[in-house]
């Protein structure tokens, strides 16, 4: 996108080390999204890349480098971590919404107490953003009454309803069952269509062909390949993306 | 087993039993008021001293520690005494024998309380705090919306259970002069010589008192689980 590629990156990551004990699951990473941009990343499993992604809105701690989020370097201040997190939404694999809450309370209990919407507000604001991902009907049930599908829409509104900036995904059709991934899939295509800055872990590649500004390949906690979605399917760099795109292509 | 039962004593068809009955209940307020009373400061002193060790700094982890390994060894008549002999001695807090048994039994049971309390909230998915969190909800919020909710209905069993205990344990502080059911059954028992029958009497009493508990529990049990899993 040539308007997003002029503004300075919103997410800046620079020489970026995580170990877990002994095990370093990061290692030098340096990443750059800018405000609008779209990057996915792909890898096999151990590679690093939900480390990374749960990096940027520190559910994970980084032990070297530099994250510096919308101006705000993510570090022990947590004046910071409060900023960054009301302006980064998280969308989980087992989507992880609130099981005790109906669905509109799920979207609407954030926007209250952190941004102090009114009630009536933050309800009109659940509704829209409901309709949004196409199933306002479902607003009154509970998480554990909705198809998979449903409930990872429901936890894409949940994120929405905080206004957030940027928007990240951590495997979010891996869950699913198969024909469940398409209505999320196209509820994400949406976002990006509407200039959401998007950082996507996932292995939909159909999806990352459409949507991807920015493909990144990471195995053994490194960034090995970064480029565009033409380039990156076309001619891949590395053998050992070339090996990965093969594996997960080939049927 | 030549006992003779003497069952005119505590007979409600008799006017020597519903005078001896009538006595007897006169306990009643008493001991529902006492083991009210420290159920409700047992859980708020449990909650806190359970997030204690939840908490990340070390020292609020040793206090919980300290805190549950010490009460938890304290047998309740002995902390009762303390409570009552020893505080005015000690500290000079002298307490009527009401407030001294809601103390020592509130103290007692609080220590238990917290290992439930935490076995809840430790059972609560890591997802749940994740998306809190990035949610941007602040510790308390996170607490009080989200994982409180669910840890608790998690332990009613087991909280249900405290209750029921503390309900009897609030025997004890008979011994030190509350006038609830076991002290009124004592002292019916110097009168009228009829133990077997009064203490039976009493175990009534004791037993409605628990099934009561139990209801309320059961029913607090159907009332979260109404808003929750239900089967799709």
């Amino acid at each position: 996108m040539a308007e997003a590629a002029l503004a300075d990156p919103i997410i800046r990551i620079e020489a970026v080390d995580k170990w877990f004990g002994d095990f370093q699951a990061l290692r030098g990473i340096e990443l750059s999204v800018k405000s609008g941009e779209k990057v996915v990343i792909c890898g096999p499993s151990g590679s690093g890349k939900s480390t990374l992604i749960r990096c940027i809105c520190r559910l994970e701690r980084h032990q070297r480098g530099r994250i510096v989020v919308d101006g705000y370097e993510l570090n022990d201040e947590t004046r910071n971590l409060a900023a960054v997190r009301s302006e980064v939404g998280m969308v989980f694999q087992n989507f992880n919404l609130f099981p005790h809450l109906s669905v509109l309370e799920n979207l609407t209990l954030a926007p209250m107490r952190v941004r102090k919407l009114p009630p009536k507000e933050a309800e009109a604001l659940a509704m829209e953003l409901l309709a949004r991902v196409r199933i306002p009907e479902q607003a009154h049930k509970y998480p554990a009454q909705l198809s998979g599908g449903q409930q990872q829409r429901v936890a894409i509104a949940r994120s929405l309803a905080m206004r957030p900036k940027i928007m990240l995904f951590d495997e979010p059709t891996s869950a699913l069952d198969p024909e469940m991934i398409n209505e999320v899939l196209e509820v994400m295509e949406g976002l990006a269509r509407e200039g959401m800055t998007m950082v996507c872990v996932t292995h939909e590649m159909g999806f990352a062909r459409r949507v991807a500004d920015q493909m990144v390949f990471m195995d053994r906690g490194e960034i090995v390949e970064t480029s565009p979605p033409a380039e990156f399917f076309g001619q891949p760099k590395t053998e050992r993306c070339r090996v990965f795109l093969s594996q997960i292509l080939s049927h | 087993m030549g006992y003779n039962w003497g069952w005119y004593v505590v007979s409600p068809w008799s006017e020597k039993g519903q005078t001896n009955l009538a006595f007897l209940l006169s306990g009643l307020g008493w001991t529902v008021g006492l083991a009210l009373c420290a159920i409700v400061a047992s859980v708020v002193l449990g909650l806190l001293i359970a997030l204690l060790g939840l908490a990340r700094g070390r020292v609020a982890r040793s206090v919980n520690r300290i805190y549950v390994e010490s009460l938890r060894a304290v047998p309740m008549l002995v902390m009762l005494l303390w409570v009552f002999y020893g505080l005015p001695v000690v500290l000079g807090i002298k307490l009527d024998v009401f407030a001294a048994g809601v103390v020592a039994l509130a103290l007692c049971d609080s220590a238990f309380e917290a290992e439930i309390f935490r076995a809840g909230i430790q059972s609560i998915d890591r997802g749940q705090h994740e998306a809190a969190e990035t949610l941007g909800l602040g510790f308390v919020d996170k607490m009080r919306f989200i994982i409180l909710p669910q840890a608790v209905r998690r332990v009613l069993p087991p909280l249900g259970n405290q209750f029921v205990y503390m309900l009897k344990t609030s025997s004890l502080v008979s011994v030190i002069g509350l006038a609830e059911l076991t002290r009124k059954a004592n002292e019916l028992v110097v009168t009228e010589y009829r133990p077997l029958e009064i203490y039976t009497a009493l175990i009534v009493e004791y037993l409605v008192l628990i099934l009561a508990v139990s209801w309320v529990m059961r029913a607090l049990e159907r009332k979260m689980a109404a808003s929750d899993y239900k089967p799709a």
